[in-house]
């Protein structure tokens, strides 16, 4: 029982010395701007090579789905249906045969809607906002929440920002390095818009496709990778 | 005492300070290393509150019964515990289902004891002024594992079968951001912002330390927590809809994740930020 007063003083302690950062840890919401470390240290092993995937018929992977989710709301049960190429990544692991790889490309490209006034760029800005909020699509989150990108979950953008994410490359310099060049800016869009267009079973969002970011958001987070002015390109 | 008291400051300051060390991570590994070996001690670590507290609960006379959970089989025999946990989940023949801890402690209050168990599963997990007797009591049966390995069961066909579906749960993509398991723990060296994400995707040290330090006592959420909130908590990063608490999908990826973890030293309660 005298062990509980000692704990408290531990609380206590951690509350006086880091109070706010600890709130900010307490939603463990992985991609909110400033994570902490890693406290486990990443040791170097030799592994094993993946090994070759369990057969399991796909009636019983659906039943285990239906009796974990099965109670979620509809529209969120809609949401972990696989479409047509979803199915094929899921099939494969990601590694589609290069035939099911075209197929998925010039099926998802069919799927961006380029924008009607022919401009691609917004306001860096407000991209930066976007690449650098994590928020949205968590069954924790309410009505109001306005969805971000993410976009520094996976990538470097700005090199003043050292809270980034490895899963994507780098992206630094990203506009000047194409010579903000019409084609590359292009191109860009798609990925952003639906990265699967560009490469098959790509483990970056559809987020303009997925209808996870508006078109505007789109072309202001197009703006912090291409507009010469913003800081992912000083 | 006061060696106590003493450890509880330093924590504080190791798991405040890490945040500005980000930058020189390197040179500050070696520091939380010390740091990790003395909040495993248990006068420093508050996980072992959950564990006492199991204890009372697991002798507890409760239910229209009125008998304790000390007629629960947890795989040993009815009432042991040493190294059950280190086998779990598995397969019960009386249920004729393949259990985690979790499904197993609510089926022996509902079967054993006769608990109606919605109060129970309300609570699963703590909150502020919110206990959680499924947290209280994983922590005091899992505790009785440490020292031991994860000793995955496949022999039953339903265990086999949990496996094999855990794994292709573990690789299904799906959501608004297309995101799987694989997406964030399915390569080595990987991380999302600031956070190091373990690989998952093969057996090796990374599933073992993994598995083997749960559950844990979370400082950020100032609870203990176990494996079924973790799996909730990545479902919700994931992007997924809510998964049941003490659902079939989150024991197979418990199976698929114990057999990459296969032969990892079980030390819990362990703490973790
Ligand atoms: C879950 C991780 C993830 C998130 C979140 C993410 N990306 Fe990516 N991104 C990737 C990966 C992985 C690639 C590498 C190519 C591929 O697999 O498609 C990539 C590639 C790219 C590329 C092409 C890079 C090149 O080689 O030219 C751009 C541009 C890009 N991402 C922009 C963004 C932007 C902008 C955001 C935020 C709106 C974002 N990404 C969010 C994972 C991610
Ligand atoms: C969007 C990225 C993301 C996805 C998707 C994700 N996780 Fe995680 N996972 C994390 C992060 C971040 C952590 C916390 C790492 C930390 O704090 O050390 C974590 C931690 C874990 C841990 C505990 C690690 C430890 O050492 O204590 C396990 C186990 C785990 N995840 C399993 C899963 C499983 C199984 C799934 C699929 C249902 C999944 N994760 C999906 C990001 C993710």
């Amino acid at each position: 029982m005298t062990m509980t007063s000692k704990f408290s003083v531990l609380v206590l302690g951690g509350a006086l010395l880091c109070g706010s950062l600890v709130a900010t840890l307490a939603a463990d919401k992985a991609v909110e701007p400033k994570k902490a470390a890693e406290t486990k240290p990443t040791v170097e092993t030799k592994k094993a090579e993946t090994p070759p995937p369990q057969k399991v018929a796909t009636a019983v992977v659906d039943a285990y789905l239906k009796s974990t989710f099965g109670r979620a709301p509809p529209e969120w049960q809609a949401r972990i249906e696989p479409d047509e190429s979803m199915k094929v990544c899921n099939a494969t692991r990601n590694q589609p045969s290069h035939a099911e790889a075209d197929k998925i490309m010039a099926s998802e490209l069919k799927r961006v809607e380029f924008p009607a006034d022919g401009k691609f760029l917004g306001d860096w800005k407000e991209g930066a906002k976007i690449a650098n909020n994590g928020r949205g699509g968590q069954f924790s989150d309410d009505d109001k929440t306005v969805n971000g990108g993410n976009c520094y979950a996976c990538h470097q953008m700005e090199k003043a920002e050292v809270s980034f994410g490895t899963l994507g490359p780098s992206l630094t310099n990203y506009g000047r390095d194409r010579k903000y060049d019409a084609a590359e800016i292009k191109q860009a869009y798609t990925k952003i818009y639906n990265s699967q267009a560009v490469i098959a079973c790509s483990n970056m969002p559809r987020f303009g496709t997925n209808k996870f970011l508006s078109e505007q958001q789109i072309k202001d987070v197009m703006a912090f990778l291409f507009d010469p002015e913003s800081p992912v390109n000083k | 005492m006061r060696f106590a008291a003493i450890g509880s400051a330093l924590v504080a300051v190791a798991l405040c300070a890490m945040p500005l060390k980000s930058q020189a991570q390197d040179a500050s590994e070696k520091e939380i290393e010390r740091y990790r070996a003395m909040i495993s001690d248990p006068m420093s670590n508050p996980g072992f509150l959950a564990v006492d507290r199991g204890e009372i609960l697991w002798s507890e006379k409760r239910g229209t019964k009125n008998v304790s959970l000390e007629g629960c089989d947890l795989g040993l025999g009815a009432g042991k515990l040493e190294g059950a946990f280190a086998k779990l989940p598995r397969y019960f023949k009386d249920a004729d289902k393949v259990m985690d801890l979790e499904q197993r402690l609510l089926w022996c209050m509902q079967t054993v004891q006769g608990l109606d168990t919605k109060d129970v599963v309300a609570r699963r997990f703590s909150g502020p002024g919110k206990a959680s007797d499924m947290e209280d009591l994983v922590a005091y049966i899992a505790n009785k594992s440490s020292g031991m390995k994860i000793d995955v069961q496949l022999s039953h066909p339903k265990e086999l079968e949990m496996a094999a579906v855990g794994e292709e749960l573990f690789h299904r993509r799906g959501g608004v951001m297309d995101f799987a398991c694989s997406t964030c723990h399915g390569s080595e060296g990987k991380r999302i912002r600031l956070q190091a994400l373990p690989d998952l995707s093969k057996p090796g040290k990374e599933p073992q330390d993994t598995m083997a330090s749960w559950p844990t006592y979370r400082v950020s959420q100032g609870a203990l927590r176990t494996m079924q909130h973790r799996l909730w908590d990545c479902y919700r990063q994931q992007r997924w809809p809510v998964p049941d608490y003490g659902s079939d999908g989150i024991t197979a990826l418990t199976v698929y994740l114990n057999k990459m973890a296969q032969g990892g030293e079980i030390a819990v309660p362990s703490i973790k930020r």
